[in-house]
């Protein structure tokens, strides 16, 4: 088990420092002068050399690298253009909405995504069986920010239920969960029914069930558990799909997240507040695979290559 | 012909397969809406007779009504018409980005299943790489650098969506690289690449054409967010996602042009999964019965 998890832990390091790699290439080495990208066409030569002077853009590329990796790892992100404030301070002060939203939306799709998808299994091919699919698979298809805007029509200005901008209570993050959540609350739902049905197939339910275990019993103790695996791997990529997500929700309701900070800095072309929020976003993605994956460790036993004592 | 002489006849794979997706109501019934899609895409000039940038400001914010079924926008533009040409964006970008990611991702998962060892340490690394990274964020951090525009699109969902092809051909691989066929190739003196592309491909298409599949729709989602976002098509151009997007200071009192770009989204992608989902149950031969 620890050599697996080492091994995992150095995998993701390495993977997090191809990604700094590929994004430091992306936004720094292809536009040929992010200089000239950040000031716009207008910015006269002196304040173009300036300024690249000033961000040490005129020494050579891996030098360029490796000092924004070694800033970085000190927490140094950087300073905004536009806002001359540090990068990192930022992306922290707006992590907190982000954070909130994603966890609401989360919690959203995994108490329904799971309860739809147990639901349509043991009543396979039965009618409630088809409705919740139709439904998830409807859900799936559509995209997430025009769920939000619909959601804000009926909900925000036809029934008034729920405020359509800002995050000043909680029950502004009604709207902009479900809005955020229903794909993955689809997505897991059919991976949840599609793992059930699997499961049903094997020799030990057949064994449960002569043995007399009946009804919910058999569904939860013998079936879920044993259906939990995929659901586990597609629940964790969710995951990193909902804080990437956010972005268009968070634009949708104007909620003042790291989602609507990176759009915002697109916008605005903030070159170094574009860079720092896709590494940001990148690294919380990167450690919640890993936790998936040592998650995914503990509850499949078949995993664990080198021990074997638990479980 | 007996019925019991037509069970004896010999069916190819392709055919059985057929056979099972034409019985199969909601696949066939999807393929039906995306053959009209395709040809809405193709004819759109012919279909209507409005011009879908021309401004009229006239006409704007007319609701639904016979000489505009979907009504007009803030410049007064038929908003079916905006739809029809939009149509053409989502379907082209669906398609081309998609056939660039197969194409890569066959090539990266053969060369990392067939040839094995340190190829396939370096090639499996860097799968993982590009699918640790999110998505949406490397799309909208490419298509910030290429800048707004169709080939960019094409480009950016191509070259970021090829990872679970190339893992799928890779496992694919693995399983059959070790068959009699492909060693009786290799030992009459086939070279790697006529094994990959004579053997190897023609095992690997039905994974190919359920990933294609299966990855529109996720290339037409992608695309309506990035235009959404304004990093998509330039305006005046119609996606879907920029009418989305346009339409969104109107929520107060115009309903009817945030709805529309949005069916026609949910239409065009529950179509393609639902017949990605039938072409799989089709294709594999482990559900057959």
């Amino acid at each position: 088990m620890s050599r697996y998890l080492l091994g995992r832990v150095f995998q993701a390091v390495g993977v997090i420092l191809a990604i700094s790699l590929i994004t430091f290439f992306i936004l720094n080495v292809i536009p040929g002068d992010p200089v000239q990208l950040m000031m716009g066409e207008f910015a006269t030569p002196e304040a173009i050399a300036q300024v690249r002077a000033q961000m040490g853009l005129d020494q050579p590329i891996y030098k360029q690298y490796f000092g924004w990796l070694g800033n970085m790892l000190r927490g140094d992100f950087g300073v905004s253009y536009f806002q001359h404030r540090p990068v990192l301070d930022m992306l922290l002060n707006s992590f907190g909405y982000t954070a909130r939203l994603a966890v609401f939306a989360y919690v959203l799709a995994l108490v329904f995504g799971l309860v739809f998808g147990i639901l349509a299994a043991v009543f396979h091919n039965k009618f409630l069986d088809r409705l919740l699919m139709t439904l998830s698979i409807a859900g799936v298809s559509a995209p997430n920010f025009w769920v939000a805007i619909i959601l804000q029509i009926y909900f925000g200005l036809t029934l008034k239920w729920f405020p359509i901008s800002g995050a000043k209570a909680f029950n502004y993050y009604v709207l902009p969960a479900v809005a955020l959540g229903t794909r993955y609350a689809a997505s897991i739902s059919r991976i949840t029914r599609t793992s059930m049905l699997e499961v049903t197939k094997q020799d030990y339910m057949r064994t449960a069930s002569a043995k007399g275990v009946h009804g919910w019993m058999l569904v939860m103790k013998h079936a879920f558990r044993n259906a939990l695996i995929p659901v586990v791997t597609v629940a964790g990529t969710d995951l990193g799909n909902i804080l990437t997500g956010s972005m268009l929700i968070e634009t949708v309701f104007t909620i003042d997240g790291i989602g609507k900070l990176m759009v915002d800095a697109i916008n605005q072309r903030d070159l170094p507040l574009v860079q720092g929020g896709v590494m940001y976003i990148a690294v919380i993605c990167v450690v919640i695979y890993l936790l998936v994956d040592i998650l995914y460790a503990v509850i499949d036993p078949r995993i664990r290559l080198g021990g074997g004592a638990e479980g | 012909m007996s019925k019991r002489k037509q069970t004896q006849e010999y069916r190819s794979y392709y055919q059985v397969s057929w056979d099972i997706l034409r019985k199969n109501r909601v696949a066939m019934f999807c393929l039906l809406i995306i053959l009209m899609l395709t040809i809405i895409a193709i004819f759109a000039p012919y279909l209507t007779k409005y011009d879908p940038n021309a401004t009229k400001p006239r006409d704007r914010f007319q609701s639904p009504n016979a000489e505009h079924p979907f009504g007009t926008d803030q410049y007064g533009r038929d908003i079916l018409t905006r739809i029809f040409y939009g149509c053409r964006i989502s379907l082209s970008v669906g398609i081309i980005s998609q056939l660039i990611a197969s194409l890569l991702g066959y090539f990266i998962g053969v060369c990392a299943g067939y040839f094995g060892g340190r190829t396939d340490s370096v090639l499996s690394f860097i799968i993982q790489v590009f699918s640790s990274f999110p998505f949406l964020l490397f799309s909208i951090a490419v298509m910030f650098i290429l800048g707004p525009g169709l080939v960019n699109l094409y480009i950016a969902l191509g070259l970021l969506g090829w990872t679970s092809t190339a893992r799928l051909i890779r496992g694919e691989v693995l399983r059959i690289k070790n068959s009699e066929y492909i060693q009786a190739c290799v030992v009459g003196g086939g070279s790697p690449f006529r094994v990959i592309m004579k053997h190897l491909l023609p095992n690997c298409v039905p994974i190919l054409i359920i990933t294609v599949t299966l990855g529109i729709p996720n290339a037409i989602l992608s695309e309506a967010s990035l235009s959404y976002l304004g990093l998509g098509v330039s305006p005046p151009t119609a996606s879907w996602g920029s009418m989305i997007s346009e339409a969104q200071p109107f929520i107060r009192g115009y309903t009817y042009y945030s709805l529309f770009p949005g069916l026609a989204i949910i239409i065009t992608v529950l179509s393609f999964n639902l017949l990605g989902d039938g072409l799989r149950d089709a294709l594999d031969p482990k559900l057959r019965s």
